[in-house]
């Protein structure tokens, strides 16, 4: 066996004029865990498409166990005994996991002999690694933690070797992760080599022996884990010193002008999302919600913000009363001063096939100012536009220009030009700077910061535990759909951590 | 009394001639869009695999050339329908559009210029070139003995190798999709085409063999009206049953076993239409021939607007697979 | 950050791709016409001739332009609200029943000038509301608009025939069709525009319809682009979730595009029924619903595209049947074999050819970039 399970020289890829990996070179030892870090957008998960078949590198060299390879497909990839864990799990959701795991993996043209086999093999690798999961359930109807079981499973029923793990996390409570790392070790117990990829440093510190650290498309350096630090880390990720903590003052809360009382929301499933939740956000401050992602958060928000009517319970505005039941729709919140930037930007944030100034009004659409009688006022709102362009700093300065053809941080800046320049009391805030360049995520931190200095209630969703952190006065997690628990902005990470894995206080007690 | 069941026994057997063609165009419908290919191109691919078994089988003066053009043409017509929304990744429904005029069209033109008989094929004979009729061991012997005689004589006995064809493709198709290998492929290309992909099965392949069993069975389906149930091909005689198929489909919730039931629940409407249509309801009124003609439309918007349950169609369907960044 | 789509000029994107399109599609159809042993290059002349050839031809091209450049339009604001109506065939049968109705009661008191108005607004309703029950249903319960219009076509074609034999139809007449409208009923001819131009015109019908699809075409343009009510059906066409976001009632405006469309579709009924024939005739629509689909592809929905597009397809029913007298082996059956080619070609394989053209274009903006790299990019 050869010293190094991977080798990669020199990988380039482009897409058109994105450079997405620049002159690659990459050393993986066997039987280790080795991480590959690095921002959003940095070639992390270019990189390992490439090592999957999933794409082709336009140059460069691949050597899988010594052998120098070429991976054209897939199919190559898992001949070679590279097994990948996807960031959205490759699975068929009606299927079982039995189906799941076969498939295209079967022995012959027959289910029957491959199910039975599927079946024995499962129940070796379930001993072997403690990879408990009920074969015959369907996909859909499992938790995510077990479903990224299935997936791991997969990659070991097609005899993988290496198995690189794509941002696995990101989806799970810390002890489902907790659980994942024990899986890992295990694996590299057995000798597997694992390649995990992320951009949590505190997951990197914790499992990795090596690790890599990748910036817009090359790696910029490769460390022993336990020879360097989460400093050293951050630095070389983003290039320069990171700003831990936004510089905000103390906060001055008023008057509650949202209030939530007692609210459940169903789904289109009838799941009920969102459990009976109660909280107050007051003017001048900014409170934050904390959470797995799936833990209700987009539904509590698509409740308050009239998108998505709620099954029971009130919501206040400003000491009135809106109808979330029944009657409550978005165009008239609005009205009443309720702004919300949502959590996704490409599909319900703006139309991506209009133009900037279209976008800018998006919502508004129906204010006087942009209205002669039933005609749409052309002038005004491009006049409108080319003012928040200005205001927000959003490149290109061309509000006839597709929004499509926007970065990501600048199409949130469009959104939050539109959404705060009304003057709103409350404003509603989801992941504020998912996919967005880390020089906008300052100038978009920096003005959330100033809506709450000019008195306006902010409520915050984010998964990102650190901005939460840093820019919450207050603290709310949610599990399962109810919140958990509250505390300020100076909880450390392990209690936050507790309260998003659904541990409340008076369980830690019950379980001393 | 013996009428009346001599009756009954008369429309089930045109239940079953009629329900033919919907059954192998909808079971056509189910490969395709099982393996999440939008189609309602089944109507040109039913017409123009009509036009050519009707068309190779006068001229070759055989029934089963003439099977095998039908369903060579419906091929060629499913695999432009793959070209344009698979390959290319257009519009599923624009495609099939364009397929039913290019073979509403060509039919037409092709049959005047290859047969100057005004759009229509030669007649077909008893010569070899028309699908007969078979009659099931004893058909004649029993069919004096009450009830079951006629039910086994009339009901089952004497239809032509494509209606048992038909039917054999139901419970086929079922054994396809969930007991073989390619069946749990194409289910699961349907739903996610990624997580078939990154299982190292190529997409694009899976879903153009979708596509030509599609063909296969439409090619099947036009054929039968041309060359067994009928005695030839007559400008446009697939008179919208193809999208009656495509309904019956969505009736069945893209299952095999529904969909023949759907299928048997329109071939019964039409056959009541033929056998009623005018017919005065003494003292009542009169039930226009047009509204017996509208009624499986009719009936067809009504259940789907509230009595068909929640019809879920394969997660995929309709969107061309593309990769992810 | 480079842009994530490649921008072509427009002119590429709304004039070049579109005729590369539509080329392959003739010449595909030439294919076809070469098949049945006929030239096509003869058969193309013999078709512009028919169609431009003669006062008559251009007549009866604009003719049949005018009903194409409604269910053209109808086509395309369902288009841009993400409806796919299929149904402008079926739709614009029971505009004709609303043209007929007005007609009937109104031809013998009233001039044409208050007549026409009245049967537009009764076909664009009849229209509209034979689009309502597909339109709920798309809204309401999601049953896909495409599969309830088709069966709406199929209801309709039934209905008229009943309609038509036992309820319209004067008792005695062999005919199926409704009594010949009064003096009062009967449009202007457009003559006189053809007469402009040196030719004359005996038969043609052509009529004050073309002018009025032509204002229609022109309305329709300010309603998606530059009304509150087209930027929500736009919207809503994008993105279902930005529109339920932004507060736009999504099922109110299915609605009421969808009745829109029908409408559209409705109103070319006035063509044939009041401006030709002057009575209502069985399956006097022949097809024009669906040629709409055709010509709202290869007019990208726009109404400066749906026009060319429309006089396009007029060319070809009008050169087509000219071409039939000289070509017997060419029926006009031909147009549907071009109709369902260009829906192939503009339609589901517009794209086809975009990877080459961009790549092309790609180049030619690369080498521009070398060869002066201080300009912004602006240029051209």
């Amino acid at each position: 066996m050869a010293e190094y399970a991977i080798e990669l020289a020199g990988i380039n890829k482009s897409f058109g004029p994105v450079k997405a990996n620049r002159d690659i070179n990459l050393q993986i030892k066997q039987g280790t865990i080795h991480g590959i870090i690095g921002e959003n957008g940095a070639g992390k998960s270019t990189l390992m498409s490439i090592l999957y078949g999933f794409y082709q590198a336009d140059s460069g060299e691949i050597s899988i166990d010594g052998k120098n390879t070429k991976i054209n497909s897939s199919n190559d990839a898992i001949a070679l005994g590279i097994g990948m864990v996807h960031q959205h799990f490759m699975l068929v959701e009606n299927f079982t996991v039995l189906e799941n795991i076969i498939l295209g993996a079967e022995d012959s043209q027959l289910l029957s002999g491959s199910i039975s086999k599927a079946r024995s093999e499962l129940v070796r690798l379930e001993k072997e690694y403690e990879l408990n999961v009920d074969p015959d359930a369907i996909i859909e109807e499992l938790p995510v933690g077990i479903q990224q079981r299935v997936e791991i499973l997969k990659a070991l029923y097609r005899g993988a070797e290496i198995l690189i793990l794509d941002e696995p996390t990101g989806v799970l409570t810390p002890s489902e992760a907790d659980h994942l790392f024990r899986i890992l070790e295990q694996l590299k117990e057995q000798g597997k080599t694992i390649v995990l990829i992320t951009h949590k440093l505190r997951e990197i510190m914790a499992v990795t022996d090596e690790v890599s650290v990748m910036r817009q498309g090359t790696i910029v350096a490769t460390r022993k884990t336990d020879k360097t630090s989460v400093e050293e880390l951050a630095e070389l990720m983003v290039g320069r010193r990171v700003l831990l903590r936004v510089e905000k003052g103390d906060p001055n809360p008023g008057e509650i002008k949202l209030a939530v009382q007692n609210l459940t929301v169903r789904d289109s499933r009838g799941i009920d999302m969102v459990k009976n939740v109660s909280l107050d956000v007051r003017a001048g401050e900014i409170v934050g919600i904390a959470g797995v992602a799936g833990n209700g958060q987009s539904q509590l928000i698509e409740a308050i913000t009239g998108i998505r009517p709620a099954k029971e319970g009130r919501v206040l505005l400003d000491g009135e009363p809106i109808d979330v039941t029944g009657q409550a729709d978005p165009a008239m919140l609005r009205k009443r001063g309720l702004a919300h930037v949502p959590e996704d930007r490409h599909h319900m944030g703006l139309v991506l096939a209009f133009e900037e100034a279209e976008n800018s009004i998006l919502g508004y659409h129906d204010d006087p100012s942009y209205l002669s009688g039933p005609m749409l006022n052309i002038e005004a709102i491009r006049n409108d536009a080319r003012d928040k362009i200005e205001k927000y700093d959003i490149r290109p300065a061309n509000c006839r220009l597709k929004t499509a053809n926007f970065s990501g941080g600048n199409q949130q800046k469009i959104v939050l030009a539109r959404e705060m320049e009304t003057d709103p009391s409350v404003l509603i805030v989801g992941q504020p700077t998912r996919g967005v360049d880390v020089g906008a995520i300052e100038f978009i931190h920096k003005r959330i910061i100033e809506m709450r200095d000019a008195g306006k209630a902010v409520l915050l969703v984010s998964v990102e535990l650190d901005e939460i952190r840093s820019l919450a006065d207050r603290i709310i997690v949610m599990f399962d759909g109810k919140v958990v628990g509250e505390c300020g902005p100076e909880a450390t990470e392990g209690e936050l951590g507790l309260l998003m894995a659904g541990v409340t206080n008076d369980k830690i007690e019950a379980a001393e | 009394m013996i009428e009346a069941f001599n009756t009954i026994i008369l429309i089930l057997d045109s239940t079953v001639r009629l329900s033919v063609p919907l059954l192998l165009a909808c079971l056509a419908g189910l490969y395709s869009e099982r393996a999440g290919v939008f189609d309602i191109g089944l109507e040109g691919k039913m017409l123009a695999g009509a036009f050519a078994g009707a068309a190779a089988a006068s001229v070759y003066g055989s029934a089963w050339i003439g099977l095998v053009a039908a369903i060579l043409v419906s091929i060629a017509l499913s695999l432009v329908h793959g070209f344009a929304s698979i390959t290319h990744r257009g519009n599923q429904i624009v495609s099939g559009v364009a397929i039913n005029f290019i073979a509403a069209g060509s039919t037409i033109i092709l049959g005047q210029a290859w047969f100057r008989q005004g759009g229509r094929t030669p007649p077909l004979g008893s010569d070899g070139s028309r699908f007969e009729t078979i009659n099931l061991p004893f058909a004649d012997s029993i069919n004096g003995i009450p009830v079951l005689g006629p039910i086994y004589s009339e009901l089952l006995s004497g239809h032509s190798i494509l209606v048992y064809v038909a039917f054999a493709a139901v419970p086929l198709t079922w054994w396809v999709l969930f007991r073989t290998r390619f069946g749990l492929r194409l289910r699961a290309v349907g739903e996610n085409p990624a997580a078939v992909d990154t299982a190292g099965i190529s997409v694009v392949w899976l879903r153009y063999r979708a596509v030509i069993c599609c063909g296969i069975l439409c090619g099947l389906a036009g054929a039968y009206l041309s060359v067994a149930q009928n005695a030839g091909f007559v400008k446009d005689m697939t008179a919208g049953k193809g999208f009656i198929a495509l309904a019956a489909l969505i009736f069945a919730k893209w299952k095999p076993i529904n969909a023949m039931y759907a299928c048997l629940l329109f071939g019964f409407l039409d056959a009541i239409a033929i056998r009623f249509s005018g017919i005065k309801i003494p003292g009542l009124f009169e039930i226009p021939a047009q509204f017996m003609q509208a009624l499986p439309y009719i009936l067809t918007v009504i259940l789907l607007a509230g009595f068909i349950g929640k019809a879920i169609p394969p997660k995929a369907g309709g969107q061309p697979y593309v990769k992810e960044r | 950050m480079a842009q994530p789509y490649s921008q072509l000029p427009r002119w590429v994107d709304y004039g070049l791709i579109p005729l590369i399109n539509l080329t392959v599609a003739f010449l595909v159809a030439g294919l076809v016409v070469l098949a049945v042993g006929e030239n096509p290059l003869r058969a193309a002349v013999l078709m512009v001739e028919g169609a431009f050839g003669s006062g008559d031809g251009i007549g009866y091209t604009l003719y049949y332009a005018t009903n194409f450049i409604f269910t053209g339009l109808a086509v395309a604001v369902a288009f841009h609200c993400g409806l796919f109506n299929i149904g402008g065939e079926g739709q614009a049968y029971i505009g004709g029943l609303g043209v007929a109705v007005g007609c009937l009661a109104f031809d013998s008191v009233f001039p044409w000038w208050i007549n026409l108005p009245i049967a537009t607004l009764c076909a664009a309703a009849f229209g509209g509301l034979w689009a309502l029950i597909p339109a709920l249903l798309q809204a309401k319960r999601g049953s896909h608009v495409v599969i309830t219009t088709i069966m709406f076509n199929f209801i309709a074609a039934s209905l008229m025939v009943y309609l038509l034999v036992d309820v319209l139809k004067p008792v005695g007449q062999m005919a199926v069709e409704t009594r010949p409208f009064a003096e009062g009923a009967s449009l202007p001819r457009l003559d006189w525009m053809i007469e402009a131009f040196g030719f004359t015109i005996r038969r043609a019908p052509l009529n004050i319809t073309f002018l009025l699809a032509l204002i229609t075409s022109f309305l329709v343009w300010i309603l998606i682009w530059r009304t509150r009510l087209g930027y929500e059906i736009r919207t809503m066409g994008h993105s279902p979730k930005a529109a339920q976001y932004a507060g736009i009632n999504t099922t109110k405006i299915i609605v009421i595009t969808m009745m829109i469309s029908g409408g559209l579709a409705g109103m070319m009924a006035l063509n044939p029924v009041m401006g030709a024939q002057e009575r209502l005739q069985l399956d006097f629509v022949t097809g024009a619903g669906f040629v709409g689909i055709a010509v709202a592809l290869m007019g990208r929905s726009h109404p400066a595209g749906i026009i060319p597009a429309a006089i396009l397809f007029g060319m070809l029913y009008q050169g087509g049947a000219e071409m039939s007298f000289e070509m017997p082996a060419i029926t006009r059956d031909m147009i549907v074999i071009i109709q369902g080619l260009v829906i192939l070609f503009a339609g589901a394989l517009e794209h086809m050819f975009r990877p080459y053209i961009s790549l092309f274009f790609g180049r030619i903006a690369d080498s521009s970039l070398k060869a002066a790299p201080a300009t912004t990019g602006e240029g051209h």
